[in-house]
């Protein structure tokens, strides 16, 4: 659905007749053309995959990272404009530390949800500033549970059970409601990530890419890390087993 | 005796004060007495020293009655801020925290001690000391104010984990009797609030009905009244 804004699209102060913001739309569009990123919330925590888009062979393996730790007991997937997801990253850390700083507990991810969809709207507010291109997928575990929000470059955020943005989001989401979260734990989510990460990628029109994951759950201590890495490359193998069973089919 | 010292009324307002607060099997109770000083003079003698930030949470006050007004009126007005944006109420740690980061961050201009008590669906009932220079210290039990100085020996031996609330209850007005005995600062009524999932109580114990302790001196009826009877009596000791 895309359509040419000729003449509104020029400042993001400017709304179209038929009261669309165009430079908003664009920025999701850098989004959309970037690797993909899958969350989903299972019952007992958060998993974030990315399906990192590697450019140079040169380039070292696991340098480059899209996955990022907001606090101890958070971590953000981005998709989009690398430098641009860097600094919203940055701005997650520092409210993060703030509010514990001041109320003396760690920040409820719903609170922080709020405070980076708040401030990526906020560069959507004025001429001298441009959107982020680059949308989020926050993942916590708080004193209520693990929770899962997606913030996109126009500042809007809501809290799902499964998100995926990027290139692959439509197959990855269709994938994301086959599976029964409620019933998995993340040990297996792990696994489901991987294999739909790897069944989204587009080996025609892609480079190689590295699978990056991460996850914040009962078993890691309800702390966001990297998922560790023999369960990495179990996932991995099963992903690719998966592969070659619908391709032999 | 210094003359002037006995009638300086207008030495700040100080609560010379027994504060207390304590944890139970279920919830808080926090206890204090009602005595308001300047200098010798009792500005207040029934004054409420324990005051409500949330819902959930209260506080007693102790030391400089201006002082700890100020920052009690700060963390509520924070504390209600805070509750809307997080669209649910405060919990017992944020606002002994808030108090404590007034305390320590102007220590040089106030002197008030103060104990934060509450509770909250994620902790239950909690109790945080926030002493002059602005430590805080969560404590099953906390006691502060000038009386607190005879209270220490008495709870560490009448102190104990899980109690019921009747039993928290009688330990909180038994103490802040004893320390009203001892303590010329200390005086008046002891208010009670109690505090858990069900809500907030407060409870009144007049001076007169406090249990007496060694060598004090029964409540009488003003002499005044023997004037108003039909035919006066002499007092009876």
């Amino acid at each position: 659905m895309s359509s040419i804004g000729t003449g509104y699209d020029l400042s993001v102060t400017t709304f179209s007749p038929d009261g669309r913001v165009f430079q908003i739309e664009y920025a999701a569009k850098a989004v959309d053309n970037s690797g993909t990123v899958v969350g989903i919330k299972c019952k007992d925590g958060i998993v974030i995959g990315v399906e990192k888009l590697i450019a140079s062979k040169m380039m070292l393996p696991g340098s480059n990272r899209r996955i990022h730790s907001v606090h101890r007991h958070s971590g953000m997937g981005v998709a989009g404009l690398a430098a641009d997801g860097r600094q919203i990253v940055a701005r997650a850390k520092s409210e993060a530390h703030n509010y514990e700083s001041t109320y003396g507990e760690p920040i409820p991810i719903k609170e922080l949800a709020e405070r980076v969809a708040s401030y990526v709207h906020l560069c959507t507010l004025y001429w001298w500033l441009r959107p982020f291109g680059s949308g989020v997928i926050l993942g916590g575990y708080d004193r209520d549970g693990p929770q899962l929000y997606m913030v996109e470059p126009s500042g809007v955020s809501y809290r799902y059970f499964g998100a995926a943005i990027g290139k692959g989001r439509q197959s990855a989401k269709t994938e994301i409601e086959k599976l029964k979260l409620s019933e998995m734990t993340c040990r297996q989510g792990v696994i489901e990530v991987a294999k739909i990460i790897y069944g989204v990628h587009d080996e025609a029109k892609d480079k190689t890419f590295e699978l990056e994951m991460s996850w914040v759950c009962d078993e890691s201590n309800r702390q966001h890390q990297k998922v560790p890495e023999a369960l990495l490359e179990e996932a991995k193998a099963a992903a690719k087993s998966a592969l070659e069973e619908m391709d032999a089919d | 005796m210094d003359r002037d010292a006995t009638a300086d009324v207008n030495a700040p307002h100080s609560m010379g004060t027994t504060i207390i607060g304590v944890t139970y099997n279920g919830g808080v109770i926090l206890g204090a007495d009602s005595r308001t000083s300047t200098g010798l003079y009792v500005a207040n003698r029934a004054s409420d020293k324990i005051t409500q930030l949330t819902d959930n949470v209260y506080i007693c006050r102790s030391g400089s009655a201006a002082d700890s007004q100020i920052v009690s009126d700060y963390v509520r007005y924070f504390l209600h801020q805070h509750t809307i944006q997080l669209g649910q109420p405060a919990t017992v740690k944020v606002a002994a925290n808030l108090v404590r980061l007034l305390s320590y961050n102007n220590k040089n201009m106030l002197q008030t001690g103060i104990i934060v008590g509450g509770w909250d669906k994620y902790e239950g009932g909690k109790i945080y000391g926030i002493p002059l220079g602005g430590t805080i210290l969560e404590q099953p039990f906390a006691i502060g104010g000038s009386g607190s100085s005879y209270l220490y020996g008495f709870f560490d031996q009448a102190w104990k984990e899980g109690m019921t609330k009747d039993e928290a209850e009688q330990l909180v007005v038994k103490a802040v009797s004893l320390a009203i005995a001892r303590d010329g600062a200390s005086g008046g009524v002891v208010r009670t609030v109690t505090i858990n999932n069900e809500g907030v109580t407060r409870n009144f114990y007049p001076g007169d009905q406090l249990p007496l302790w060694h060598e004090e001196v029964e409540a009488h009826n003003s002499l005044l009244d023997i004037l108003n009877a039909s035919s006066p009596e002499p007092m009876s000791t």
